[in-house]
């Protein structure tokens, strides 16, 4: 375990640089800040004196350097547009983030379970078929399209919900669903396939054959052995989630790190894009990294195989 | 062994056997399957035809301006003119003729991007899987940082810095898209490197060039071909939501992202403006997708994807 541990260590730490390398190549290699930073108009040597100021006649891994440096104390300078540290601007804006993530995890469970296990149970019945059909359309379905149809017929038509913003429970529900639908279908189709899997075992055999009550041999022996490929995945799939989340929070105007980088792209704030980049990917990384610890812990196969 | 085979004799049972219902239930499905990617292709076929016939087919010109029958709604509802069957935008334009031209730009961008994107996956995803150790080690840990990255947030960064030019939203799109396609070649690289032929390869002083292209590549052709269909909805979605924030393609040229983009501004009066851009973007990733999962099933019913 502790080799296993030590090899997955190793391969984070190649990850997390690999990860600044291209948060720096994306503003200093394919792009040039200075003209970002100037005017249109300015003069031949107002770029030259930007060029000297900020570093860049400085070869690349020198740049390089002191981007990653500061970025490991948390300092990827100062908002071009605010002027107040970049750092801090996002992780102002990172509870609501993590709360619609959460919410919208918690949201494509309440949908995925019950369906998944139904349909794995009743295999080929109409359950079956509806759920497979549903989960079809729910991958192929745009979500911010999903969330602004949520938006016409429950705020603008019903009046039931508020359209967009931030505060009380109800602003959570529309933001939850939209990003719940955008999980629940992969979820849903591993639940059934882990379902029907587990229940072909021989240990549901005994367990029926002991007499035991057929949902408890469902809700005990069945369902805990199907969740754990269901919590792999779904703990791989964190980035996907913030991933939806981008979306999600761009819809609903959601005060979001992800839409603090929309505003910051469309602001040319590159200091606060590298910022949010580096944090959500050091996150997922972070995430992904506790989960195959954790799956390496429950199934000793994967330590050696991986 | 035959799952085909077995489902048949479940079939003339009226699928009473025990045991053998459930391979009879599989190929059943299977065949709904193709049945729905069938249905799935014709629909592609006329998303593609008037995508491409778009001058002929449209009524008006999409970027005709007509101040004076702005936020015209569909045909059926009140006010709606049958002119206009989808009724207009905030600035008059036809938004039928819209839809039916926006989708050349999504198909552009979807097709191309799919086709950068999968030759560097399959490259890559060919060099690791065959000469394994030190290159595979490299080209994986760069597939598990792109993986990391969140591909939105990635494409968002980089348009935003390169600017939104249809070419640059193509590479763009295909680069951030290749790991998925070399993670998977890899493995099936790594399975095939391992069979008879390949060593018979070999020993009759192949060169490894050679036997990428000539004995694994051909054996690969099935697997690309189904990731690469569902990769085509994929690139989709993400184009149009590029273009729904405003950094992809740029107005007046109409695209189902920005179109649904303006609409939502509009979306307290006149609905219809982002309900039909989004629609569309919905059934053409639906219909490829079912194609996608047809082409699977037809191709190779085993295939883990």
């Amino acid at each position: 375990m502790r080799r296993y541990a030590l090899r997955q260590f190793v391969q984070l730490l190649v990850v997390i640089v690999g990860i600044s390398m291209l948060a720096f190549a994306i503003l200093h290699v394919i792009g040039d800040p200075v003209l970002l930073l100037l005017p249109q108009n300015a003069g031949k040597e107002e770029y030259e004196r930007y060029h000297k100021l900020l570093g860049l006649d400085k070869p690349l891994y020198v740049q390089y350097w002191k981007f990653a440096s500061r970025a490991v104390q948390g300092d990827f300078g100062k908002s071009w547009y605010t002027n107040t540290p970049a750092f801090k601007l996002v992780t102002e804006r990172m509870p609501p983030t993590l709360y619609l993530t959460s919410a919208g995890m918690v949201m494509a469970l309440l949908i995925s379970l019950p369906l998944g296990i139904l349909a794995g149970l009743r295999r080929h019945s109409l359950i079956d078929n509806l759920c497979t059909m549903g989960a079809v359309a729910g991958q192929a379905m745009p979500i911010f399209w999903l969330g602004i149809m949520l938006i016409i017929i429950f705020a603008v038509r019903l009046k039931m919900l508020p359209a967009s913003g931030y505060g009380t429970w109800e602003h959570f529900i529309m933001p939850a669903f939209t990003l719940g639908a955008f999980l629940a279908p992969i979820t849903m189709r591993l639940v059934r396939s882990g379902v029907i899997e587990v229940m072909n075992m021989e240990y549901i055999k005994t367990a029926r054959a002991k007499g035991v009550a057929e949902w408890r041999v469902v809700a005990k022996h069945a369902f805990r052995n199907a969740c754990i490929p269901v919590i792999t995945v779904l703990g791989l799939q964190f980035g996907q989630l913030l991933g939806g989340a981008i979306v999600t929070e761009t819809v609903f105007a959601w005060p979001g790190v992800a839409t603090l980088t929309v505003d910051s792209i469309r602001n040319q704030d590159f200091p606060v894009v590298q910022g949010a980049v580096v944090l959500l990917a050091l996150i997922i990384v972070a995430i992904n990294f506790v989960v195959d610890l954790l799956v390496g812990f429950i199934d000793p196969r994967i330590r050696v195989g991986a | 062994m035959s799952a085909v085979r077995a489902g048949d004799v479940a079939l003339e049972h009226g699928g009473a056997l025990p045991g053998q219902a459930d391979e009879g239930g599989r190929s059943l499905r299977r065949l709904w399957r193709l049945k729905w990617g069938l249905v799935a292709a014709a629909i592609m076929l006329v998303i593609v035809v008037s995508a491409v016939a778009a001058p002929w087919l449209a009524p008006y010109s999409p970027v005709e301006v007509d101040i004076q029958h702005r936020l015209g709604p569909p045909a059926w509802m009140d006010g709606g003119k049958r002119e206009h069957v989808l009724g207009t935008d905030q600035i008059g334009r036809d938004l039928f003729s819209r839809m039916i031209y926006g989708g050349r730009v999504s198909l552009l961008i979807g097709v191309a991007a799919v086709l950068v994107s999968s030759t560097i996956g399959v490259l890559l995803g060919l060099g690791a899987g065959y000469f394994g150790s030190r290159t595979d080690w490299i080209i994986m840990t760069l597939v598990n940082v792109m993986l990391t990255f969140p591909f939105v947030l990635l494409a968002l960064a980089v348009i935003a810095v390169l600017g939104p030019s249809l070419v640059n939203m193509i590479i763009v799109l295909g680069v951030a898209d290749w790991p998925l396609y070399a993670r998977v070649i890899r493995a099936e690289t790594m399975a095939i490197r391992e069979r008879d032929f390949i060593t018979a390869g070999r020993a009759l002083g192949m060169s490894h060039v050679r036997i990428i292209f000539r004995q694994i590549l051909p054996n690969l052709v099935s697997v690309i071909v189904v990731i690469a269909t569902l990769q085509v909805a994929r690139v989709i979605i993400l184009e149009s939501f590029l273009s729904f924030l405003g950094l992809g393609v740029q107005p007046p040229t109409p695209a189902w992202g920005n179109m649904l983009g303006e609409g939502r501004v509009y979306m307290l009066n006149s609905w219809w403006i982002a309900a039909f851009p989004g629609a569309a973007i919905f059934i053409t990733t639906l219909a490829i997708n079912l194609m996608g999962n047809a082409l699977r099933d037809w191709l190779d019913p085993h295939m883990k994807l």
